[in-house]
């Protein structure tokens, strides 16, 4: 084909900021997308059942397992004897038994495993184990642990100024405490794993995680075992939101110890009930303020202790504490601040990862506070909201020493406010309270600060793999795992763009430890700003040099080789861009690059509590209107108008699509999700039969969602901004909102805790000196 | 063990089984076919849904026993030459999905809901859809793809 550079060329489909629909959804939709659990197994697969500690604390004084051996079907029991590695799958600390070894430290631990011919047989087994503790004290929650010194890991601190002699100068001063309540992630598919014993002593392991290379690590050692003998491999997950991050790790784990020890395939399956009693959730938190203020309901002083309840373990608690810290300002600019932090050891299973890792809670205390303050000043919380925010000129600058330099807070927030009419629906609110004596309603405005990056800065790295075939057609891999938010799509769609070739040219591989190494898990919101970056520095590679090879070929400079959609452009020839694939292999041009990318710019120095942690931050904010029934705390969310910040976004339908996703997610956190615990430490609300998750009619009313199109100062990818966790976040105004209706009924009743269920409202509104 | 015989997808099938056996793991075990998945073992997700007799199940709520005779519709069943069912279509257009493992259940319960509902409004669509949890993308494309379907079957 010969052609010049002015030939008309449609767009290629599927680049960058299109709304390119999720790649999988032609499978999801006609039942073909397979999860671990539809991949075909070899014959002869065994099926593993995890027996759990019946009581929160104790030594295992016997434990027989005779019986178990003995039950029909059953080809093997595990327990911590019989690991030939570690006993261990513990992320960050060696502090996570695979299974009890003398001791048990909450209800639901491990404490042996059976393989048997299939689920029902070695469920049945299991049942015949006797066991017999000598019961310990239990430390059930945060006021207890916190009363008993109990710590996962140090208390740590974090300041700015002097917050005690502020406080003490303070024009007016206020102390109050907020209990925020867990969350369980409740992805659709619970844990689950597939170890298939290989060559040589070589595991692969199929696991739903969103980290496989820290799943391939535990493993291995588990298994006595080098990195690379395992392999996992995982192609999409049926959701994770950070439940997937460390704790399949144990699943994994345990499978594939009873490969290795059977010779068979294993598969484990949890179901949905020990799903929920033996993974780790949403840290539930207790946070402490006194908070020193001036007449306009300015912030000049703020004494804050946050404690999380961390469960036995330490998990990913340090870094999730830690970003409730960094978050514990919001939006808002505090001059004199000391916050402390605790991190309690309780005998409940060990918290872990939840989209907004820690961040929400942190947030939560501090919307807290300025309701609290605008309540005392008996002003609009908007108006307090608004008088603390971030500033250029000296008020630009978090606890921790970071500059924010791309605040947008009061654009976001002025626009929203006027687009979504929030002075005019105050005083419509106001006429119908005043009019309904039992239907009260409440709006608030609240806002979103969230920062960008692992903190821990050496993760912030990814790899990916590309491979351009003869024909034209390419192989995508990176680290970065697909769990629904459509990170795979957003890669591909880069590659695309860097290449000019159609999507469907570009065929998104499974996550295989094999393929990319030594990745960073799917977290922080950073999948696409990691992998996106990786797979656009690898397919640069490709390109580069087949502009190389076209100059060569063609007898033209490396300049006058251009990209057109689906072709290349060469001088005076133009040749598709398969044509050129084939030529280049001819050539013996490698079309195969691995890519990488680290982020830039961060750093922190954790003693210190001063760096700058986060890449950038990721603004948004939300306007509800609820609507509460005083007579039985009932209540609804009438209308939410989001406006938020994705930067340029890589693409809008799945930016939306976490908006809204996120947002009903947080929704559920602050109104519905109650996790609720027996005295001797059982979860009670282990199905969801009696853990709410929100359905499709507590959808609020009306919902509408905009994107702020604000490139993103920094060159993240196609300057756009990280979406997953962010928007979660923008669900504190129901809470703030349900604030707001409360007090509309009885202006003395307290300011709620979370969930603010029914139940708790109503009790909220019959407080402090009735209605 | 008893023999149960049933038509699935349009395909007689028998087998010996366990008479404990639930229709989901009949479905998935024994006919392979995974696209009805397992969410909460406990009849509350909807992600099991299938068609018994053209009403909406779920799947492991049911025994397989009780299906014996019945005719029966999975998601894999749908799809008439090649051509999606417009509920899937719609779906997928409307981006009605994002892990997708409540995908299936959800077109499931959508279908039975039109046939229902032939002119559903949105009220009446979030009222059925009320079996069916999503943790992902918080219902709004759902609803959106149902209607979308609804209003292109003509209703
Ligand atoms: S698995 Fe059947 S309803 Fe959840
Ligand atoms: S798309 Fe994930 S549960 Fe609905």
């Amino acid at each position: 084909m010969r052609g010049g550079d002015d030939m008309p060329a449609a767009a290629i489909e599927g680049g960058v900021r299109q709304s390119v629909a999720h790649d999988s959804a032609p499978l999801h939709v006609s039942g073909r997308a397979r999860y671990v659990d539809d991949i075909p197994v070899p014959a002869g697969t065994l099926e593993a059942y995890i027996a759990q500690s019946d009581i929160a604390h104790g030594r295992i004084v016997r434990l027989d397992l005779s019986a178990v051996r003995a039950a029909p079907g059953v080809v093997d029991v595990l327990t911590a004897r019989d690991i030939p590695g570690r006993n261990n799958v513990g992320p960050v600390l060696a502090d996570d038994p695979v299974f009890a070894d003398g001791e048990v430290h909450f209800m639901g631990q491990p404490v042996f495993a059976v393989i048997a011919r299939d689920i029902a047989a070695a469920r049945a087994a299991a049942s015949r184990a006797v066991i017999e503790y000598e019961r310990l004290p239990a430390i059930l929650t945060v006021d207890e642990a916190l009363a008993a010194k109990s710590h996962v890991l140090e208390p740590a601190e974090m300041r700015r100024g002097d917050a005690a002699s502020a406080l003490k100068a303070a024009r007016h001063r206020l102390e109050g405490r907020i209990y925020i309540g867990g969350q369980d992630h409740f992805y659709l598919e619970g844990q689950v794993a597939l170890a298939i014993p290989g060559d040589g002593g070589d595991m692969l392991v199929h696991s739903s995680t969103q980290h496989p290379s820290e799943v391939q690590h535990l493993v291995a050692g588990v298994l006595g075992l080098a990195d690379h003998a395992v392999t996992v491999e995982v192609r999409r997950m049926g959701g994770g939101f950070g439940g997937k991050e460390t704790q399949p790790a144990l699943f994994a784990a345990i499978a594939a110890l009873g490969a290795w020890r059977t010779g068979c395939a294993v598969k484990l399956r949890l179901d949905r009930d020990d799903d929920m009693i033996m993974t780790g959730k949403r840290h539930d938190f207790r946070i402490d303020y006194d908070v020193g203020f001036d007449d306009t309901g300015r912030i000049v002083a703020l004494e804050l202790m946050q404690a999380a309840r961390c469960g036995y373990s330490a998990d990913l608690s340090g870094a999730i504490a830690d970003r409730a810290m960094f978050h514990a300002d919001n939006a808002y600019y505090l001059e004199n601040v000391h916050i402390t932090s605790y991190r309690c050891r309780t005998n409940t299973v060990s918290n872990t990862a939840f989209r907004g890792f820690g961040g929400p809670q942190g947030m939560v205390g501090m919307e807290r506070i300025i309701d609290h303050i605008a309540r005392h000043l008996n002003l609009d919380p908007l108006t307090v909201r608004r008088r603390n925010f971030y500033d250029r000129d000296g008020r630009d600058i978090t606890p921790y020493g970071m500059r924010v330099r791309d605040n947008v807070i009061r654009s976001i927030v002025d626009e929203l406010a006027e687009r979504a009419g929030y002075e005019r629906r105050r005083k419509e609110i106001e006429g119908f309270n005043a009019a309904s004596p039992v239907i009260k309603r409440g709006l608030a405005l609240t806002p979103v600060k969230f920062g960008i990056s692992f903190t821990t800065t050496h993760l912030n790295q990814a790899g990916a793999l590309l491979h351009l075939y003869a024909d034209g057609s390419l192989h995508l891999n990176h680290g970065g795992t697909e769990m629904g938010q459509g990170l795979f799509t957003k890669v591909a769609q880069i590659v695309a763009e860097e290449l000019q070739v159609d999507i469907g040219r570009i065929r998104i591989t499974a996550t295989n430890t094999g393929k990319v190494p030594n990745t960073s898990a799917t977290a922080a919101s950073s999948g696409s700003d990691l992998n996106g970056k990786a797979a656009q520095n690898a397919a640069r590679k490709i390109k580069g040099r087949l502009i190389d090879f076209a100059a060569r070929h063609f007898g033209c400079t490396a300049e006058q080789v251009r990209f057109l959609p689906n072709r290349v452009v060469a001088g005076n020839h133009a040749v598709s861009f398969d044509e050129l694939a084939n030529l280049a292999y001819l050539a013996r041009v490698p079309l195969s690059a691995t890519g990488f990318y680290r982020t830039p710019k961060i750093h922190y120095d954790r003693k210190a509590a001063r760096g700058r942690p986060f890449y950038y931050f990721a603004y948004g904010a939300a306007i509800s209107e609820v609507e509460i029934d005083t007579l039985t705390g009932e209540n609804r969310v009438r209308r939410v108008d989001i406006l938020h910040d994705v930067g340029r976004s890589l693409n809008p339908a799945l930016d939306r699509g976490q908006i809204e996703g996120g947002f009903i997610q947080g929704m559920g956190w602050l109104t519905m999700e109650e996790l609720c615990w027996s005295d001797d430490g059982r979860l009670l609300t282990h199905a969801p039969s009696t853990y709410k998750i929100p359905a499709c009619g507590d959808r609020p009313d009306i919902l509408n969602i905009d994107l702020l199109d604000n490139e993103n100062s920094e060159n993240a990818v196609h300057r756009s901004k990280a979406v997953g966790e962010p928007p979660l976040m923008l669900a504190i105004s129901v809470l703030s909102a349900l604030n707001d209706a409360v007090a509309a009924a009885n202006p003395k009743a307290p300011l709620l805790d979370a969930p603010a269920t029914p139940e708790r409202i109503l009790m909220t509104l019959n407080d402090g000196g009735g209605c | 063990m008893p023999t149960v015989t049933m038509t699935v997808n349009g395909k007689q099938v028998s087998a010996d089984i366990d008479p404990r056996t639930l229709l989901a793991d009949f479905i998935r075990v024994n006919l392979d076919l995974t696209g009805t998945h397992i969410g909460c073992d406990t009849s509350q997700c909807g992600a099991c849904t299938i068609l018994v007799n053209g009403d909406a199940v779920k799947s492991c709520t049911m025994l397989a026993v009780q299906a014996d005779g019945a005719e029966v519709t999975t998601i894999e069943g749908l799809a008439e030459n090649g051509e999606m069912h417009p509920m899937q279509a719609a779906f997928k257009e409307h981006h009605g999905l994002q892990c997708g493992f409540c995908t299936p259940g959800m077109v499931m319960s959508a279908i039975d809901l039109v046939k229902r509902h032939p002119n559903p409004d949105e009220a009446t669509i979030r009222e059925e859809l009320d079996g069916n949890i999503c943790r992902c993308t918080g219902y709004h494309n759902i609803v959106k793809a149902v209607k979308a379907a609804a209003d292109a079957t003509g209703g």
